[in-house]
């Protein structure tokens, strides 16, 4: 047996370190560490309870506004607020503009370049997504990059600048749209949709997410221009539909009031989700040992010479099982039945976590454009927070890579406690006290790896779109 | 222009920002203006074996580059070790890493706020993390590489501070290098580069009317300026976020949230709640640093005493209720 490190693991948003054990051409076990210790959680203990709003959304740089929400949702809950509606369709609108964006980015930027590598030269597929995906040359990057750029103009209008707002608050949003901005704004959504439904989809968005089977898909991009099909070409012969299942168990917090919280697994129905049933376990990270733990009552303790610990993240676990986060837990959750589909064939895929990717750009959008139409002008846009001096709240949302969590405690008026589990957290989290690897060690038993094998290690790692500056806030 | 870029200590916006970059898309812009990534951990195709190959080649000086652009703070904790980043596939700390980097780089370019001061990283109570920025401990030179370190091409650590940098900050900075040299006139008392430095937030704020009144804010979404109340800081920080403006037209100010001061040393532990502005009987300590005091507070009165009622009403609510009126030529 031989042990493979790889890394640094690039193009994805911070430090990887992924140890695979290989025989006979194959993973046998995988260990996915990373390597880098923030102490976010620490930072904000004995701060002012607002300050949470400040501080949290530098714990990423991608899913800053998604931080910004939790925050805001641990204190409406500590302070029993709810945003105004209008505050509230600004936040949803803040939060999908970086949902959706996230999505472009990891498609265009991390995740399509790897079919660009020379070992798929022999492939037919090979020469035009080559020219279109290399890192930094590809010629599809330019449109991405202007159609992101543009997209985010949405957020410089609702919350001032991405990433780090502060306008998102318990009662609602600091930003009131004005009437010359609520048309400036459907034209920003306009340009967006020009652009996924002429380039990355090459349909109506309202078509492709009627799509309710993996054959209905299969005849839908059979031919069909656009780059999501270019991927399914060529993830089809590579046979990625079949590739990095991990444990199958899916959650989601549920988000906008538009795609349902729940639990779901192959053929068990929805299962309502309890957040009491969450705990961590740091048996294998560098934190003090302890049973696993409540989040409302967890503790990041550094033991950074810890025998048995391998990375920096704990290992969060739902009834002590291995969950699966993300856009693809999201819509299966939700019931979209193409992504249902897709999982009852073959299992949680490469294939599939992208698609569903690919499924949220073209149902949020619509429902965005819907929102901006929703804001009632002249109407309040945030309630005061009044913050009482001992409190609890707990904050859950959705970030584009799966379900983020916030757990605060307020007393004397400061924050005596702060913990957050992040969606890379779930998903790239290490062994547990019972020996169950993580989603992603899951997800890479089985694949090729060593000299020669074909890059679906990379594959299947950057299919789940991994944050891992979040990952050890 | 050879670019080589590393993550460490932070949360990775500051390259997220810079994808904002417009008009041009970011990567046609930089190809034209001469720039090219050697190695950036979020764009490139190297993975693995080859992104190390590339980053020890550098370091030892076989492949040659000329700026190195690091993102995050340098984390050199528990116990000086820098275990708290060991830079995956290689085993050895960030930091040694930068080091090695920082001796063949040409110019060194801290990437916001936690590279250059430390930032948030180096905020948890009692640095535990041991971070500091490049060449400063906070407001104190110094940091990982020294405070005597000159790059190759005679400058100290530039410090495109913010948190996170503007991606004009960054790209105006590589190509100004690019197309006529930095100097150390080129920079501010903290190594930040005045083409967006020699400015305060406070130029060009859309609330100069209710600044120039005094009329505030006093709860989140007013209109007002959120100088005396909601802890701005726009008139004290230095950066030109109203003037060149985020994310097509937005800024902090114009997203309704106070400036925090996020390109100065110290921003991330301000002594006070971020959204409150501290008072000493009644009056905002943190006026503006280059006025005298007595003079704010009288001239502050007489403002107050004659804001139009168009401006004292506007300032505390979320939309206008009063507009400007409108005079008839010749009445």
């Amino acid at each position: 047996m031989k042990r493979i490190l790889i890394g640094p693991f690039n193009r994805v948003e911070g430090d990887l370190e992924v140890s695979l054990d290989v025989e006979g051409g194959q993973v046998v076990e995988a260990r996915v560490n990373s390597p880098l210790f923030r102490g976010f959680e620490q930072i904000l203990v004995g701060r002012a309870p607002e300050d949470a709003l400040a501080v949290v959304p530098r714990i990423c740089g991608i899913c800053s506004v998604a931080q910004s929400a939790a925050a805001a949702g641990a204190l409406a809950a500590a302070a029993g607020l709810e945003p105004v509606p209008n505050g509230r369709l600004a936040q949803h609108l803040s939060q999908a503009t970086e949902n959706l964006a996230d999505h472009l980015t990891h498609f265009y930027l991390f995740f399509m370049p790897d079919f660009a590598r020379a070992s798929y030269v022999d492939r037919n597929w090979y020469p035009s997504v080559a020219g279109r995906f290399t890192a930094l040359k590809g010629s599809a990057n330019p449109a991405a990059l202007v159609a992101r750029a543009n997209f985010f103009k949405l957020i410089g209008f609702l919350a001032g600048r991405w990433p780090h707002t502060l306008a998102i608050q318990p009662g609602g949003s600091t930003k009131a749209m004005t009437a010359a901005e609520r048309i400036r704004i459907l034209a920003v959504l306009r340009d967006f949709r020009a652009f996924l439904e002429s380039t990355l989809i090459g349909d109506r968005l309202e078509n492709f997410v009627a799509l309710d089977s993996e054959e209905a898909l299969r005849a839908w991009s059979t031919g069909r221009a656009g780059d999501f099909s270019s991927f399914l070409a060529a993830a089809y012969d590579l046979r990625l539909e079949k590739t990095g299942r991990a444990s199958d168990h899916f959650m989601s917090y549920g988000a906008y009031d538009l795609f349902a919280a729940g639990l779901w697994q192959p053929n068990v129905t929805v299962n309502g989700l309890n957040e009491a049933k969450i705990t961590e376990d740091s048996r294998h990270a560098w934190m003090r040992d302890s049973s696993p733990l409540p989040p409302a009552i967890g503790q990041t303790i550094v033991d950074a010479e810890k025998s048995g610990a391998y990375t920096w993240c704990k290992a969060p676990r739902y009834a002590g099982q291995v969950i699966e986060t993300g856009a693809l837990a999201r819509q299966v959750v939700a019931g979209h039945p193409l992504l249902r589909d897709m999982v009852l064939r073959h299992g949680a895929s490469v294939t599939a976590r992208v698609t569903a990717r690919i499924i949220e750009l073209a149902s949020v959008l619509p429902a965005m454009e819907r929102w901006v139409r929703e804001i009632v002008l002249g109407e309040a846009f945030c309630l005061p927070t009044i913050l009482p001096e001992e409190a609890q709240g707990v904050g859950l949302v959705e970030a584009a890579r799966g379900s983020l969590g916030h757990w605060l405690s307020i007393k004397r008026g400061r924050i005596e406690r702060y913990q957050i589990i992040a969606p890379t957290t779930w998903n790239f989290s290490p062994r547990d006290s019972e020996g169950q690897p993580g989603p992603l060690e899951q997800a890479l038993v089985g694949l090729p790896a060593g000299e020669g094998a074909l890059p679906t290690v990379q594959h299947v790692v950057r299919s789940f779109d991994p944050c891992m500056v979040c990952t050890v806030h | 222009m050879r670019v080589l870029w590393l993550q460490s200590g932070g949360c990775g916006g500051c390259t997220q920002s810079l994808l904002c970059a417009e008009p041009r898309p970011l990567f046609d812009e930089l190809r034209d203006a001469g720039i090219e990534f050697v190695w950036h951990p979020a764009l490139s195709q190297e993975s693995g074996d080859e992104a190390l190959q590339v980053l020890t080649d550098c370091a030892d000086g076989k492949v040659a580059f000329d700026v190195l652009c690091v993102e995050g703070a340098m984390l050199r904790g528990p116990n000086g070790s820098g275990k708290f980043h060991l830079m995956a596939g290689s085993g050895r700390p960030l930091t040694e890493w930068v080091e090695r980097l920082a001796a063949h780089a040409k110019w060194v370019f801290a990437i916001g706020s936690c590279t250059a001061y430390g930032g948030f990283s180096a905020s948890t109570p009692g640095n535990p993390l041991e971070a500091c920025g490049l060449q400063y401990d906070t407001d104190e030179m110094g940091g990982l590489l020294g405070k005597a370190f000159v790059s190759g091409g005679g400058l100290p650590v530039v410090n495109i501070a913010g948190c996170p940098t503007h991606p004009g900050w960054v790209v105006d900075t590589l190509e100004k290098l690019a197309l006529e040299g930095l100097q150390a006139s080129d920079l501010d008392e903290y190594g930040r580069p005045l083409l967006y430095a020699d400015q305060l937030v406070h130029h060009g704020c859309p609330r100069n009317e209710y600044y120039e009144f005094k009329a505030s804010a006093i709860k989140h979404s007013d209109l007002g300026c959120l100088m005396e109340n909601l802890g701005c800081k726009g008139t004290q920080a230095h950066a030109d976020c109203n003037v060149r403006t985020w994310n097509g037209s937005g800024s902090c100010l114009r997203g309704g949230f106070a400036c925090i001061a996020c390109t100065e040393p110290g921003f991330e532990a301000p002594g006070h709640p971020f959204q409150e502005t501290p008072k000493v009987a009644g009056i905002p300590i943190g006026l503006p640093t280059d006025m005298p005091k007595a003079w704010f507070v009288a001239l502050a009165a007489l403002s107050k005493s004659a804001t139009p009622k168009r401006v004292r009403d506007n300032a505390v609510v979320d939309h206008p209720v009063i507009r400007p009126s409108v005079k008839k030529a010749g009445k």
